[in-house]
């Protein structure tokens, strides 16, 4: 344990020295190398995935007809993209998806200020929001369906599926807000709605934001279930369908492309994050 | 006890903070608790005064007390012979830690108090960019906390207190948090500027040589119930009539004499 024999500047140093060490130098090159080296492995995995899925059926090793594979699956999304049958499902998925999104997040942005401003309301609600919770809100589809008809009942699935964890994420986020911030604000006179808009609403950004990484996943199993229980439009109709007359080729198709809008959603959640939480430490 | 020179035009004789036989009694199902007992002090305008005592003995309690962030159970609080009755922008208030707002920039930090208060945000926002220069962070305002070091930070959190123009600050460790060259730097100057501006300081803290090289009165409270144990005016002749920096006061002759008589009130037993 030797005393600091330097005494640090004042000012934040993380600067690097002009002229790297052929130390550092190696040292940044072996990171590069890595960091390439487990893109071009994602990459061989990925293909490597869609060449077994081509090879496997066509050899026989599986039976093509449960499995379809991508080739066979090239023309019916050719067949259908030309017929403008599979942007209107897709975006018949993807629309159902945002709304549930939005009031699922907006439902339980409001519920949880709600309880953070009345710890009353929150003892009351508290058993209740772990049942709701606790329960599968797939359960209700059926119910919603008979109740809502067949559009607003999947709006319904989704917004049920994210709001009760979104809820309780959020009002466990607005209570992990330092307290000595919040008394800080005090401090200077805050009013209970200016700690809540000054304080813990934006302290509680990171929270926000994880919950909004489960809600977009959630908010998409709604949907989905609910276009399988309603069988009108979107993806999940073209795969109940798909299913239902056996034409994988249909099913798996649309699979593929819920894959895809799970990736672009993540993706722009992921640019989300890392631009707001750019200066949190 | 002589009474230190007034400054802000204070009437003389009444104290710029009143503390009147103020208790507290913490309520819970487990049971109550008395954190203070008939506690009374009157602070001068321009005073500088610290609070030192044993932990849990309800010092930082009383600063909220005086903050008017929560009500005491007996007695009350007068800030130039008025009762407080929730937070009074004539009082700041620096906590342990800065507490910086990570999402705002250090001048969006020293906008709060004048946000929250409603002041004029242009003049607030004037005033606070001359404190930060004047406390050599003027490079900094646009920069977010995370990028400022410990020393920085609270400097920065010193210009959010006293953007607002209050009278009386008061400290609840405010150098705690930091490492101790820090922590002895910042104090020389946080002492230095405040007595310049001539604010009224109640200082609380458990670092007694940091209590008599800053105050002009060290206030020593006793275990739960806090109660007022002893008063020490602190001078130092030696050194003629004007105050040296903290500093400088930690090798004055006067300095081991406190020291020892404090530390002997604070009640403290080593290995026992």
């Amino acid at each position: 344990m030797s005393s600091t024999s330097t005494s640090a500047p004042d000012a934040a140093p993380d600067a690097a020295p002009a002229e790297a060490s052929p130390l550092y130098a190696a040292y940044l090159r072996r990171i590069r190398l890595e960091r390439h080296l487990v893109r071009v492995v994602q990459i061989a995995a990925l293909v490597g995935f869609f060449v077994l899925w081509e090879v496997a059926p066509r050899a026989h090793w599986v039976n093509p007809l449960l499995t379809s594979y991508p080739s066979a699956m090239w023309p019916v999304f050719v067949d259908m993209l030309s017929k403008g049958e599979l942007l209107y499902h897709t975006w018949v998925t993807v629309e159902e998806t945002i709304v549930g999104f939005v009031f699922g997040f907006g439902g339980g942005i409001a519920l949880a200020i709600g309880l953070w401003w009345s710890r009353f309301a929150y003892k009351v609600v508290d058993p209740f929001m772990v049942v709701a919770n606790a329960m599968p809100k797939t359960a209700l589809a059926p119910i919603f369906y008979i109740w809502l008809g067949d559009k607003y009942s999947i709006y319904g699935i989704a917004i049920a599926v994210g709001l009760f964890i979104t809820t309780i994420m959020l009002y466990n986020g607005f209570n992990e807000v330092d307290p000595n911030k919040v008394k800080l604000a005090r401090t200077f006179g805050a009013s209970r709605s200016q700690i809540l808009r000054k304080v813990v609403l934006p302290g509680s950004v990171p929270t926000m934001i994880a919950a909004l990484k489960i809600m977009v996943g959630l908010s998409l199993v709604g949907v989905i279930v609910g276009e399988f229980q309603s069988s009108k439009a979107g993806l999940g109709y073209l795969i109940v369908y798909g299913s239902q007359i056996f034409a994988m080729n249909l099913a798996m198709m649309a699979i593929t492309i819920l894959a895809v809008i799970s990736t672009v959603m993540y993706v722009v959640i992921f640019r989300f994050e890392r631009r707001v939480l750019r200066h949190r430490q | 006890m002589k009474p230190t020179e007034r400054r802000n035009g204070v009437r003389d004789g009444a104290p710029k903070v009143e503390v009147r036989d103020i208790g507290l009694r913490y309520l819970a199902e487990s049971g109550e608790t008395e954190a203070l007992r008939r506690i009374n002090l009157g602070i001068e305008a321009g005073e500088f005064v610290s609070i030192v005592g044993p932990s849990g003995c309800g010092k930082s309690t009383l600063l909220s007390l005086i903050a008017g962030i929560m009500p005491p159970t007996e007695g009350n609080v007068l800030v130039d012979g008025v009762p407080v009755r929730g937070p009074n922008p004539k009082l700041a208030y620096m906590l342990q830690s800065d507490f910086l707002f990570e999402w705002r920039t250090i001048i969006e930090n020293v906008m709060i108090g004048p946000e929250i208060q409603g002041l004029s945000l242009k003049a607030a926002r004037e005033r606070g960019e001359d404190l930060l220069s004047r406390y050599g962070l003027g490079d900094f305002m646009n920069h977010y906390p995370n990028q400022l070091s410990g020393g920085m930070r609270q400097r920065a959190a010193l210009a959010r207190t006293l953007v607002t123009g209050p009278d009386v600050l008061l400290l609840d460790e405010p150098f705690s948090a930091l490492d101790y060259q820090t922590r002895l730097t910042l104090a020389d100057e946080v002492g230095v500027i405040l007595r310049r501006e001539g604010k009224t300081v109640i200082l609380v803290t458990h670092d007694i040589s940091e209590a008599i090289t800053m105050t002009d009165r060290v206030v020593v409270m006793s275990r739960r119930p806090g109660r007022i144990r002893a008063e020490h005016q602190i001078g130092f002749p030696s050194l003629g009539p004007k105050r040296p920096s903290p500093f400088h006061l930690r090798k004055a002759e006067e300095f081991p004499g406190y020291f020892d008589e404090i530390w002997n009130e604070l009640d403290i037993h080593i290995g026992a």
